[in-house]
């Protein structure tokens, strides 16, 4: 029998290969301090990956368009809903149409780093990576982005 | 398109076919059609910047039609003093006119405003990022002269960086492939993420660092002011300062159907001897203000379709 690190869970979900210590950071993006129990890897030996992290949420069903937000750090994360102890989906993250208070415009100008405004970036290109602020309009490119 | 109830904060939510529904409304107001249309309609202009065009304009433009005007130009006498935030006085202010009219300097300032105005709300300017309607009574004059705007020869010079108006226009020209030159010096070039866009939507660029070699080569000279206000380093702003200036001779060696073109307010960078010339067209752009903001008034008020 193979041992678990992390406990498996019967309801819930489980996001599996997060870069490795990004876990809190996906935890923070999907406003899960508050949602019930968390079990959290962090630094797991993974074939895919030298080190990922690994979050279990019981409980809950994470939809699509909630995962998909992790996109920017996480974006080779497998999203597994697990129920009666077996798995009933499992899904690939894919680029949202836009992100919310996830990522920081790099203006200094632009009135989301003046006032306390959430920010919010459109997809303009998914390959290479083009986000455009809602509000300045200035783009950023892949490489640029920062996380909030 | 439908204006009716819309917001007017950028110009790439627009296309070349609601460019034309407010150019052939310009048109038909400049003609003397439309009078009064607004009885009864309230415009509050919301001013955090200095101005003297687009506000006294777009107050002018909402009176010719008829209707009444509220509004501020400064927060030195308003509740912004006192600390209120921009979202509160939009949502009150909305409740007092029928449409907005704000220009402020912090980018966004105007999409954050629409998203919380029961009212339409026109971006008259914000910070160095977008002002709509300038772009549209540019593009009236220019269309006014030249039938085609697709086969016109664009030169924008001067502060190319910080000129908002000059990343609306240049961003609309780019609808209609018009080749377009950017004439600055290094330091106030136009942004690299604009020039990248505006070439994907079609349009040639040269991009130069003075007039040198371009005698002849174009229509439209597009000419601005550098943006003092929006340097953060004025040790930099020194650099550039009277880089630029536009004389008689310079018109003469650009070729004699030269048309110059300027948004106003000018410092030095168009000599005053220019102005007699029949290649200045910019008081002529200025005064164009009026017909169009008449039409952006009446379209977003829905009193127009």
């Amino acid at each position: 029998m193979k041992a678990y690190k992390v406990f498996a869970i019967n309801e819930g979900t489980v996001i599996d290969h997060i870069p490795s210590t990004k876990a809190l950071k996906v935890i923070d993006i999907l406003g899960l301090e508050n949602e019930g129990i968390l079990t959290i890897g962090i630094g797991f030996s993974s074939e895919k990956m030298d080190k990922k992290d690994i979050i279990k949420i019981e409980n809950k069903y994470l939809k699509k368009e909630e995962t998909d937000k992790i996109s920017l750090i996480a974006p080779n994360a497998t999203i597994n809903i697990i129920k009666n102890g077996e798995l009933k989906e499992k899904r690939k993250i894919e680029l949202p149409e836009e992100y919310i208070n996830i990522v920081k415009c790099r203006n200094p100008n632009c009135i989301t780093s003046v006032k306390d405004i959430k920010t919010k970036f459109k997809i303009v290109s998914r390959s290479p990576l083009i986000l455009r602020c809602l509000y300045c309009e200035r783009v950023i490119k892949a490489g640029e982005v920062e996380i909030l | 398109m439908d204006f009716t109830g819309k917001s007017i904060v950028s110009i790439r939510e627009l296309d070349k076919d609601s460019f034309l529904k407010i150019l052939v409304t310009s048109k038909e107001i400049k003609d003397g059609k439309y009078a009064d249309c607004l009885r009864g309609k309230l415009l509050a202009t919301l001013f955090f910047e200095p101005s003297t065009r687009t506000r006294l304009s777009f107050e002018s433009a909402m009176r010719y039609m008829g209707g009444g005007v509220i509004g501020f130009a400064g927060t030195e006498y308003t509740s912004v003093k006192k600390g209120e935030t921009l979202v509160d006085t939009i949502k009150t202010v909305s409740g007092y006119c029928d449409v907005i009219v704000i220009r402020h300097p912090v980018e966004g300032a105007a999409r954050l405003a629409s998203e919380n105005a029961g009212v339409p709300v026109i971006n008259a300017g914000d910070g160095a990022n977008q002002h709509p309607t300038q772009t549209f009574l540019d593009l009236f004059t220019m269309n006014e002269i030249f039938s085609d705007l697709s086969t016109i020869r664009v030169g924008f010079l001067g502060d190319l960086k910080y000129g908002r108006a000059v990343h609306s226009l240049a961003y609309a020209l780019s609808l209609y492939n018009t080749p377009l030159w950017f004439i600055s010096p290094e330091l106030l070039k136009m942004p690299e993420y604009l020039v990248e866009e505006i070439r994907e939507n079609g349009s040639r660029i040269h991009e130069v660092e003075n007039l040198e070699g371009l005698d002849e080569q174009l229509d439209i000279l597009y000419v601005t002011r550098i943006q003092k206000e929006r340097f953060g380093d004025m040790q930099e702003y020194e650099k550039v300062a009277g880089c630029f200036r536009i004389t008689k001779s310079v018109v003469e060696s650009l070729g004699e159907n030269i048309k110059i073109m300027h948004p106003l307010p000018r410092v030095d960078e168009i000599d005053q001897e220019v102005d007699t010339l029949e290649n200045a067209i910019y008081f002529k752009q200025a005064h164009n203000g009026i017909p169009v903001r008449q039409a952006v008034l009446g379209l977003v008020l829905g009193v127009l379709q």
